[in-house]
């Protein structure tokens, strides 16, 4: 269970809070979306949680234990994988090295190909390719989800996933949110505007201000959402 | 003949467990230790200077030379002198290296000045890789000079390796082509402590259709100092692409000089360089898959240096 108490995140520079005194609590084997207007603080919050940025104030609580002042390896030790909004390139590192490095171990090239599979990639055009720019947007998503799935950690951070790919390439990629409950064995934070990920949510969270505007049980709260700023059924859902 | 110590550097210049197969020479502490010859490939050593000549009949196909140099004595200051001759269609691997040990208090010093003589339509590999190690006060200086002639339609790949141990570098490498030539470089090179290590490179495109690919990548770390300095003449219709591409960390200084000198209108050349510290978004990507900031740092170095 991840608790956020009365967290606080301030730029340095003009004091403005990004994140105002905001309290949630997320439980075990839930998948939660978190949504809201853009410049809202979703992604910030993902990081905080992380702990890619400190907070300014407030405290973070994972599995009854304070990791507030904990840096990213050690938060990942315990247990916390992100998969970033915008992919990292690496000059040299292979997909089957990434992988390698997210389940901690040597796994075998067939174990890899079996992660990249579950992200919809044909294992064996990208097991020994760089993760560098000959990589398009979608395919470094996908293998930027399958680092996540590697880790097989209790909970799971996805920011954006929809972020800079196609609608093409979202096609594809919304049946691995689909499926994903298959893969991962825990608790799936996602950062999304799509309805088509919030449709697949036990929890919806609204962040608005930097503040939970609202939270609930998806049928509770995806009514309220459809039309407003804050979900976009996006050309996918027309094209289906 | 050759001891222990020597063993060691042997496996770190030319990946040498035991005698290669094919033709070798190994030189340890400025004397010949051991040489074989094969039926396509002679070895002479030179009787006006220090050095041999390597001469590579034509046609010979899928042969390989290893020529490893190593110094475990402190003090030795050489200059070696090696020619290769390779014939016509010949398609050969050679493996060169120098491996210094120094314990002692005087400065060692190896400078390989290497000519290569490669014919028509002949493919050659070469790699050479620099490597240094004891804790003595004298410095490890290595300072090798190549030259390339390439006959029409030869094509040269060459891999220079230094990635620790060496105190002073001043790398000049030269190269002159004929039609249809081509002259491919991938340097890696990696600097700490305060070594320093420059690398000249002259590239003249004299033939039609000739062309040349220089890719450097390098790691500058403490207060290590780096020069790569590039030139590409292209006199003709030809392609040239240069491309220098280093992380620099501490107090390090790199320096990339970059210089094209098109003498036609159908010479395309390319410069690319890049001088930048491990991007902040990379280590924390690797940091969230649970590695530390140090193991990240080194993931990302070796993989740049891969």
């Amino acid at each position: 269970m991840l608790e956020i108490k009365n967290v606080t995140f301030e730029v340095d520079d003009e004091k403005r809070k990004i994140i105002d005194d905001l309290s949630l609590t997320i439980d075990d084997g839930k998948f939660v979306v978190i949504t809201g207007p853009n410049g809202g603080g979703k992604s910030t919050l993902a990081k905080l949680i992380m702990g890619v940025n400190d907070i300014t104030s407030g405290k973070l609580i994972f599995d009854g234990e304070d990791i507030t002042d904990c840096n990213i390896t050690e938060r990942a030790n315990k247990g916390i994988s992100f998969a970033f909004q915008q992919p990292v390139h690496f000059k040299g590192i292979k997909v089957v090295d990434l992988l390698r490095l997210a389940a901690g171990e040597k796994i075998s090239v067939a174990k890899a190909c079996e992660y990249l599979s579950k992200v919809g990639l044909c294992a064996k055009d990208y097991v020994n390719r760089e993760v560098n720019a000959s990589l398009s947007g979608g395919e470094l998503k996908r293998i930027e989800i399958a680092t996540v799935l590697a880790r097989g950690t209790k909970f799971a951070i996805f920011d954006e996933p929809e972020a800079g790919i196609d609608l093409w390439s979202f096609q594809n990629l919304i049946r691995v949110f689909e499926n994903i409950r298959e893969s991962i064995n825990g608790t799936i934070l996602i950062i999304s505007h799509q309805e088509r990920i919030l449709n697949i949510a036990d929890e919806i969270v609204v962040i608005e201000n930097g503040k939970v505007k609202t939270k609930g049980p998806k049928d509770e709260i995806l009514p309220t959402l459809l039309g407003t700023s804050a979900v976009d059924i996006g050309a996918c859902s027309k094209l289906m | 003949m050759i001891d222990e110590i020597q063993k060691q550097l042997i496996e770190e210049v030319a990946d040498l467990h035991t005698m290669p197969e094919g033709a070798y020479n190994i030189r340890a502490n400025s004397k010949m230790a051991a040489r074989n010859t094969t039926a396509n490939i002679d070895i002479i050593s030179k009787e006006d200077k220090s050095g041999i000549d390597i001469h590579i009949k034509p046609g010979t196909k899928n042969e390989s030379v290893h020529i490893p140099v190593v110094l475990s004595e402190s003090g030795i200051k050489e200059t070696v002198y090696n020619d290769f001759y390779i014939g016509d269609d010949a398609d050969v691997t050679i493996v060169a290296g120098c491996g210094i040990h120094n314990c002692g208090n005087q400065d060692s010093e190896h400078d390989g000045i290497h000519r290569f003589f490669v014919g028509k339509n002949a493919k050659i590999r070469y790699v050479e890789k620099h490597y240094g190690e004891g804790d003595g006060k004298g410095k490890r200086i290595l300072n090798p000079v190549t030259e390339v002639y390439q006959e029409e339609g030869s094509y040269v790949d060459m891999e220079m390796v230094q990635i620790k141990g060496v105190d002073s570098t001043v790398r000049v490498t030269k190269a002159v082509l004929k039609d249809k030539a081509t002259f491919i470089v991938h340097e890696r090179l990696m600097t700490h402590g305060e070594q320093k290590a420059t690398s000249e490179y002259s590239v003249e495109l004299n033939g039609e259709e000739s062309s040349t690919d220089i890719i450097s990548r390098s790691v500058a770390k403490n207060d290590s100092e780096q020069i790569f300095d590039a030139a590409i003449i292209g006199n003709t219709i030809c392609n040239g692409h240069a491309e220098c591409d280093a992380i620099i960390m501490d107090n390090a200084h790199v320096v990339a000089i970059p210089k094209l000198d098109a003498n036609s209108v159908d010479a395309a050349l390319i410069h690319e360089a890049a001088i930048g510290k491990i991007a902040g978004d990379q280590l924390i990507k690797l940091m969230s898959l649970g590695l530390t900031r140090e193991e990240a740092e080194e993931q990302i170095i070796s993989g740049f240096l891969k």
